[in-house]
């Protein structure tokens, strides 16, 4: 059975006044204990509102969620919210995209971990603290006595990140959010991190001891390939709120048949490219309201667009080479198109 | 951290010396002055220059200022004439700064213990009742003025319901022992506790007086600075975490909030003398701002200047506290 099952998951955000913004419309997805699973798009696709509201983290007000996010065979949406707040940090992790902000600045680091032992785990403070210097041994971080009196200021921002992993994975969570874990760092810490979490979450193949953190699942949230390339087992390619593809990583890197999907691997740079080749951007940008409604929502920037996609909603149906497709007129062959 | 309290210190001294440069030369070009205020209107040109003579006051004003200058630094700030004629200024300052002192402590201990939690709880039901209602009474607060607000509250609370004393800082008939001069702390010392509830029932009205604008200011700045922090990731992260609303209320938010709250309490205290002054002579509260208020009528120069140089260290001595206080809230000040 899968750990976690997102049917169907919409969230609209109301404002009196104005016109409802649909930033989630629909959304499916499965991830099983222990897999890592990317869900890629573009700016303001809805991939960060899914994971808040799979956290339940999303205000209450101005907010409508509907759908079904089940974990662990619980139903979390309407949960209430004593119930989610017992699960979250304990069975669900999250890391967000900026550490420096996304600490508490007047808390010293060793505080914000072990007050997740507190809570979920009734460990004792002082216990707790050295579980923390532990923790923040097995992320990477060296000097970890030290660095617990320390403030989220003092530490250089893959640190800080780091810091924000152990945080998440204190109670050993069996799914972890990361939303954009590596978008703030500079290029060589993002392969760091990326390493690190990699080996974080990989089914206990190592002997970790006690700081074990194996099998954890883990869904990555990225706008860059280059990360689900080197993580994820799949991969669910999100546009305008809905998915639009998903594939096993091998099979859609190499042949991806969404217009979308295409466009997405041909904008990114290639070292290995012809020299002088320009780069291709997909054209236009996502709109606020999604037509899902009355057609495909990728219509106006498509190169495939046909007759029927502005009028008819696409399904999520089996395309080429049994992948799960959004389209009416899929990419067919990978010729042109390199792995 | 000590360099930097030593610098402060420097500073202070700065402030003292060019205030009482000031304050020297704009107190002697007001109209009037204490032999008009002590003889009246009809005395002859004789009697007053005699007079003149008598308090020093017909040497130039620079003479007159070196004077002060000499005098003060053997702790002799001249005599009063107008307040209590004949004594000694400084003692006069420090017979009556227990009683502000013990007015502003309760006055700021009302407006943080009502305007924290409330401008927290506004923060957290935007646009609830309870945040409207607050909104309005901060603004209430700010606009009434103190000595209006003073003069309602005595009609209300001493004159129609007779709950409490209409002025004074303890009845006559109470014989209570004196310590310290904080007479509510007297009491509690020599466990004369009626003397301390006297006492204290005294302090109520004018330090609610004396609280609304404080109150409405540590309410307003809690509130918008509870709300940009709710904002903030960090907050969202210890939600992540699973957290209790306690711990989250108290590490995450309210410490963060607290910066700018410190900062204003700071500034208050400050405003808080110009409210005394008001306040005292409403309630005929024997203290340095009823003083001050007596000094102007009778332009009394030397306890004058006592109790406005006085302020003035007060006021940056404070501030240099709460200055100090943000490296205890705020590591990213230590380094």
């Amino acid at each position: 059975m899968a750990l976690l099952e997102v049917d169907d998951l919409s969230v609209v955000f109301t404002r009196k006044g104005e016109q409802p913004v649909v930033a989630v419309d629909g959304v499916s997805f499965d991830v099983d204990p222990g897999q890592t699973v990317g869900l890629v798009g573009e700016s303001g696709c809805g991939k960060s509102v899914t994971a808040l509201a799979i956290m339940g983290l999303l205000p209450r007000r101005g907010v409508r969620v509907s759908g079904s996010v089940r974990f662990d065979g619980t139903e979390l949406l309407g949960l209430p919210a004593a119930a989610m707040r017992d699960r979250r940090g304990r069975d669900l992790g999250m890391v967000f995209q900026d550490p420096l902000s996304s600490l508490n600045p007047v808390v010293p680091i060793g505080l914000q971990i072990t007050e997740v032992l507190e809570r979920h785990r009734r460990t004792p403070r002082k216990k707790a603290m050295v579980q923390a210097g532990d923790l923040l041994t097995r992320v990477g971080i060296p000097d970890p006595r030290r660095r617990l009196d320390e403030y989220p200021h003092q530490l250089s921002g893959g640190m800080r990140q780091r810091a924000l992993i152990a945080m998440a994975l204190a109670c050993r969570p069996k799914l972890l959010l990361a939303d954009e874990p590596t978008t703030a760092l500079d290029v060589t810490i993002q392969a760091q991190i990326l390493a690190l979490l990699a080996e974080l979450v990989r089914a206990g193949d190592t002997d970790l001891g006690d700081t074990d953190l194996g099998d954890t699942a883990l869904v990555m949230i990225t706008h860059d390939l280059g990360v689900v390339a080197g993580l994820c087992d799949e991969v669910n390619v999100l546009y305008g709120g809905r998915v639009v593809e998903r594939g096993p990583r091998h099979p859609l890197f190499a042949a991806p048949h969404h217009p979308y999907t295409v466009g997405l691997l041909a904008s990114v740079p290639r070292l290995d490219g012809p020299r002088g080749q320009r780069l291709s951007p997909i054209r236009g940008s996502v709109s606020d309201n999604i037509p899902w409604t009355s057609g495909c929502a990728f219509a106006p920037r498509c190169p495939n667009v046909l007759g029927a996609c502005t009028s008819v909603t696409p399904e999520m149906e089996f395309g080429p080479d049994e992948r799960l497709l959004r389209c009416h007129n899929p990419v067919p062959a990978p010729q042109e198109v390199r792995a | 951290m000590l360099r930097y309290t030593v610098r402060r210190f420097g500073q202070l001294i700065l402030v003292v010396a060019a205030l009482s440069v000031l304050l020297f030369a704009w107190l002697r070009s007001l109209p009037g002055g204490p032999v008009s205020a002590l003889l009246g209107e009809r005395a002859t040109p004789e009697s007053r220059a005699q007079l003149q003579a008598v308090l020093g006051l017909d040497r130039p004003v620079h003479v007159q200022y070196f004077q002060f200058l000499g005098r003060a630094a053997s702790g002799d700030f001249g005599v009063s004439t107008g307040v209590q004629p004949g004594d000694d200024a400084l003692s006069i300052f420090l017979q009556r700064f227990p009683a502000t002192l013990e007015l502003s402590l309760l006055a700021i201990v009302l407006a943080v213990a009502a305007g924290i939690p409330l401008g927290y709880v506004a923060a957290r039901r935007r646009g609830g009742w309870l945040d409207n209602a607050g909104v309005v009474s901060s603004l209430v607060g700010v606009a009434v003025p103190v000595f209006f607000l003073a003069f309602l509250l005595k009609y209300v609370f001493a004159v129609e319901l007779g709950m409490l004393p209409t002025s004074g800082r303890q009845n006559a008939g109470i014989d209570a022992t004196r310590v310290t001069g904080f007479f509510v702390l007297d009491g509690l010392l020599t466990r004369e506790w009626d003397a301390s509830w006297d006492a204290l029932k005294h302090l109520m009205l004018p330090a609610l007086a004396l609280s609304s604008i404080p109150f409405a200011v540590v309410f307003r700045i809690t509130r918008a600075a509870v709300l940009d922090v709710l904002d903030e990731d960090y907050v969202r992260t210890a939600y992540s975490k699973g957290l209790t609303d306690t711990v989250i209320r108290g590490r995450h938010v309210l410490r963060n909030a607290m910066l700018p709250v410190v900062t204003i309490i700071g500034l208050q205290t400050g405003a808080l003398l110009s409210g005394a002054v008001l306040t005292e002579k409403v309630f005929a509260f024997q203290g340095v701002g009823e003083a001050l208020a007596i000094g102007f009528e009778r332009r009394d120069y030397p306890v004058l200047q006592v109790v406005i140089i006085a302020a003035a260290m007060v006021y940056v001595l404070v501030n240099l506290i709460v200055d100090l206080s943000y490296a205890v809230i705020d590591p990213r000040v230590r380094t």
